[in-house]
């Protein structure tokens, strides 16, 4: 038996089945047979002429079927059998070598060629190209998301190296955002790698975070979070954060309107109270988790699948092994999200932190 | 009645290396003082010189912020998780 992928646009004539079963040697036998059960089925795929319709991509075993030979394709026993639309609306098709790419995407009923062109047309903005940073853009970028903004000053260095993964020995010395942008070319050549190599601050905050769709945060100081957190509240953009101290790692989603890191903690700590990651050390894979969870998180919010970690704090234990959850609500008195916002504007974050200014380390 | 008191890693030094105590007190503010005898210097870590909680710590009593309950008079069962989580900023 020969088995039929069938595209989502489809499924109202096969009962709602993503897959099924169908005979014959050729690809014109294997379109009458299903055209026998399912009525409708040819007429969507095929032309007067008789050749399939050129908005239609046929793949068979994952290898697309050539214009030239078209119905005529010999089918073989326990071949596979993918039929890819166009989508409706004027977009691009995808390319055959994207197919093969994002097959694995496209086969899922829950992604298909719909949500695979949602994730290209993404644009998602991560600050910091270093722990939470880079597992988060190599799958972001893997996953096909179209546009990629990373916001780091930092040249690689070699203590980077036991966590920050998108960096390698070869790029010690070179700005981070351009071994990134190697990197992800190298990963997916469909992405568009756009580097803002400033340090992010109250003066180019609202501009920068203007353009993408949605923020992920990677970013390694206090200043850093409440600048990238109140400019997403102004904003309106989802805030997607993670954080993470030795072998600790917590991860949300910020959406507009549901809270901000502001209703979470309040306040900073006094500077000095807690150790960066290269005082107090930090297991290397840690943030290899928190930056996936951080991933799966935006690419869960670009096609509206799944439950978001919208409204729960998500607590990680990586020597326990041990996830939990706390609840995260909206505090109505939050300065910047709250039912009467004192903070309309943004402000002074290293002040705020209660750094000295010479100290401050944004981005 | 025992609680379970999760202690986050920075405090750990202050409760000898545990992840988890338990207590017999009735509320969090009771919970807090219980671990604060048994280790001196646990309180001055939570709370600044005016006696209030420092407010880039949350405390929860199983899911939900104290803040949203009885705050540190927020009664506490057997069996009740109390988890301290401080703010933490790596990435």
């Amino acid at each position: 038996m020969v088995a039929v992928y069938v595209p989502t646009s489809l499924r109202r004539l096969t009962d709602g089945q993503a897959k099924v079963e169908a005979q014959g040697a050729t690809l014109a036998a294997v379109l009458d047979d299903l055209e026998g059960r399912f009525p409708g089925f040819r007429q969507a795929l095929v032309a007067d002429d008789g050749e399939l319709h050129r908005f239609v991509n046929v793949f068979v075993n994952q290898q697309e079927v050539g214009d030239a030979v078209g119905v005529a394709t010999p089918i073989g026993q326990a071949d596979e059998v993918a039929f890819i639309p166009a989508i409706a609306g004027g977009a691009t098709p995808f390319t055959p070598v994207q197919v093969q790419r994002y097959s694995r995407h496209l086969i899922l009923p829950e992604i298909g060629p719909r949500g695979q062109r949602k994730l290209l047309n993404a644009k998602v903005l991560l600050i910091g190209a270093g722990g939470l940073g880079s597992p988060a853009a190599l799958y972001l970028a893997a996953a096909g998301v179209g546009t990629l903004g990373l916001i780091d000053f930092d040249e690689v260095d070699l203590t980077n190296l036991h966590r920050q993964i998108l960096h390698g020995h070869k790029d010690i010395g070179r700005h981070k955002l351009d071994s990134a942008r190697d990197r992800l070319a190298d990963v997916n050549p469909d992405v568009q790698v756009v580097p803002h190599s400033v340090a992010l601050s109250s003066e180019n905050a609202l501009e920068i975070i203007g353009q993408y769709d949605i923020v992920v945060n990677g970013c390694d100081n206090f200043p850093t979070r409440y600048l990238t957190n109140d400019a997403c509240v102004l904003l309106k953009k989802p805030l997607v954060d993670g954080s993470i101290f030795k072998f600790d790692g917590q991860a949300t989603v910020f959406l507009p309107g549901q809270g901000c890191y502001r209703c979470l903690f309040p306040a900073p700590p006094p500077p000095g109270s807690v150790p960066s990651c290269a005082e107090g050390g930090v297991l290397g894979v840690l943030p290899g988790i928190i930056g996936c969870i951080q991933a799966i998180e935006t690419i869960k919010l670009i096609l509206g699948l799944g439950e978001s970690l919208a409204g729960r704090l998500l607590l990680f234990d990586a020597l326990a092994m041990e996830f939990r959850e706390v609840k995260l609500r909206r505090d109505p008195e939050c300065p910047v999200c709250g039912d009467n916002p004192t903070i309309t504007e943004l402000i002074d974050y290293v002040e705020f932190c209660g750094l000295p200014r010479e100290s401050a380390l944004i981005g | 009645m025992a609680v379970s008191v999760r202690i986050p890693p920075i405090l750990r030094e202050t409760t000898g290396g545990e992840r988890a105590v338990e207590s017999d007190a009735p509320t969090v503010a009771a919970v807090l003082a219980d671990i604060d005898q048994r280790h001196p210097g646990f309180h001055d870590r939570l709370f600044s010189d005016d006696g209030e909680l420092r407010r880039f710590v949350n405390i929860y009593v199983n899911d939900e912020d104290i803040r949203y309950l009885d705050q540190l008079d927020t009664p506490v069962q057997d069996g009740d998780t109390v988890s301290i989580l401080p703010a933490v900023a790596g990435g």
